[in-house]
């Protein structure tokens, strides 16, 4: 019996999976790929790893680098990554977190030069165990979350 | 910074202090930009570049400058780098020296950004330890008052942390180290005490104790505030139950958290440490231009 695709299996590409629920747009925003491309998308699977699901990513015709891939550690540290090409798998890889992060995470800090007067957003790994990151400008360390992500 | 970075800062300052160098800023420009008032900070760095013979430059004001007519910062300070050999740049924004150095051309020595960095006491600090007790390592160092919101004792802790010393922390529950200063130093494996008790630190036989202001606006409730501010305070009676060696260092200004009587002690350092900012600012201007080396 042919099995039934939730989400379509795609040719040449990228898939991320295990993504927590419901991130997955979020980390399209990470990716910098709002308005590129062929994406699909899967939400709310059932998952072990995450109690209130996961979410699929397949980008079509696009490989995504290791720098690339690694800026979703920042919100899915158990995300998995396919390189897909000709329908097979050819690269299972593993993210690690970024040492430097650039226009990606705002600084929660409101009175940071980031905010304040128009500096770039930077930021560099503080500890690897809890996602802390320092920001260059005002130096405050802070734990990251989804809510950090920068709006463009 | 290093070790030895603040190390070179502190022998240089020593040199400049005892008048064995000189005139290492002639024909150097210093532009100071204070974007929110601080007339001491001001005054010693500008007092520190005509006493290396450079000109100096600048606002002291922020309602004066171009900014209040809507020109961005980032572009006042891309202008400005054409005036001068340095920047000095005191601001209200935290990150706003690091951001300036990055526009500039010229260097950029941070007099302060909000509650962020205050390096240049930081370095007039070691200074002032050093002379005092001839070295900056193996010290019992209590650091008391607003150890929560205090930029300039966190800063010393950091410096402090690299040279191997004790530390003592002294305030009231509400206004305690941060937990992650405590858990660097931790990491780091540096010995350190958190006490509220003044008194406790009697034991501690301390060679310095470094104490801030505790502020007012603190505490909402000013009944609180006053029993915690004459808890904190220091006296001739304090001096001699700490150990008539201990040093007393303030940041300045004080507002009643050192008693005038011990003004005239021995201990009293804090008047030679506020006039060691000038042979330190004068060290970091003659490094960051090349005057010195």
């Amino acid at each position: 019996m042919t099995r039934a695709y939730k989400v379509y299996s795609i040719e040449n590409g990228t898939v991320i999976d295990h993504i927590p629920t419901p991130l997955a747009l979020k980390v399209i925003r990470i990716l910098g790929l709002e308005n590129e491309g062929i994406m699909t998308i899967g939400i709310g699977f059932n998952s072990e790893k995450h109690p209130r699901g996961k979410d699929i990513l397949k980008i079509e015709n696009r490989e995504l680098s290791y720098e690339e891939t690694d800026k979703i550690a920042l919100i899915a540290p158990d995300a998995t990554i396919n390189i897909i090409k000709k329908g097979e798998v050819v690269e299972k890889r593993q993210i690690t977190l970024p040492s430097e992060v650039k226009d990606i995470l705002s600084c929660p800090n409101p009175n940071c030069a980031t905010n304040q007067l128009g500096a770039g957003k930077h930021f560099l790994l503080e500890n690897r165990d809890t996602v802390t990151y320092r920001c260059v400008y005002c130096e405050r360390a802070t734990v990251v979350n989804p809510d950090m992500l920068a709006t463009k | 910074m290093s070790q030895d970075d603040l190390t070179k800062v502190v022998e240089t300052a020593d040199l400049v202090k005892r008048g064995e160098l000189s005139g290492f800023l002639n024909g150097k420009t210093v532009a100071t930009l204070f974007f929110e008032p601080s007339t001491r900070t001001r005054l010693s760095f500008e007092s520190a570049v005509f006493k290396s013979g450079g000109s100096v430059f600048g606002i002291a004001n922020p309602k004066a400058s171009s900014q209040s007519k809507g020109e961005s910062f980032a572009d006042s300070i891309r202008t400005v780098s054409g005036y001068c050999d340095v920047m000095v740049i005191r601001h209200p924004v935290e990150g706003a020296a690091r951001m300036a150095s990055e526009l500039s051309g010229t260097p950029v020595i941070n007099a302060g950004d909000g509650a962020n960095q205050h390096p240049t006491q930081t370095f007039l600090d070691l200074f002032t330890i050093k002379e005092s007790l001839g070295r900056l390592d193996n010290l019992k160092i209590g650091m008391m008052g607003d150890l929560k919101y205090g930029r300039t004792v966190h800063s010393l802790t950091d410096a402090l942390a690299m040279f191997n010393n004790e530390l003592i922390f002294i305030s009231p529950p509400s206004l305690k180290m941060p937990r992650h200063i405590l858990k660097e130093l931790d990491d780091a494996n540096i010995r350190y005490r958190t006490i509220s008790d003044l008194e406790e630190a009697g034991d501690c036989d301390l060679d310095i104790l470094y104490v801030t202001r505790i502020q007012k606006e603190r505490f909402g409730d000013p009944q609180e505030y006053e029993k915690v501010a004459g808890v904190y305070r220091i006296t001739q009676d304090t001096i001699n139950m700490l150990g008539k060696d201990v040093r007393v260092m303030h940041p300045l200004p004080r507002v009643d958290e050192i008693a005038e009587e011990v003004d005239s002690m021995p201990n009293a350092i804090y008047f030679t440490q506020a006039h060691n900012g000038i042979p330190t600012r004068q060290a970091l201007l003659g490094l960051v231009t090349g005057g010195l080396n």
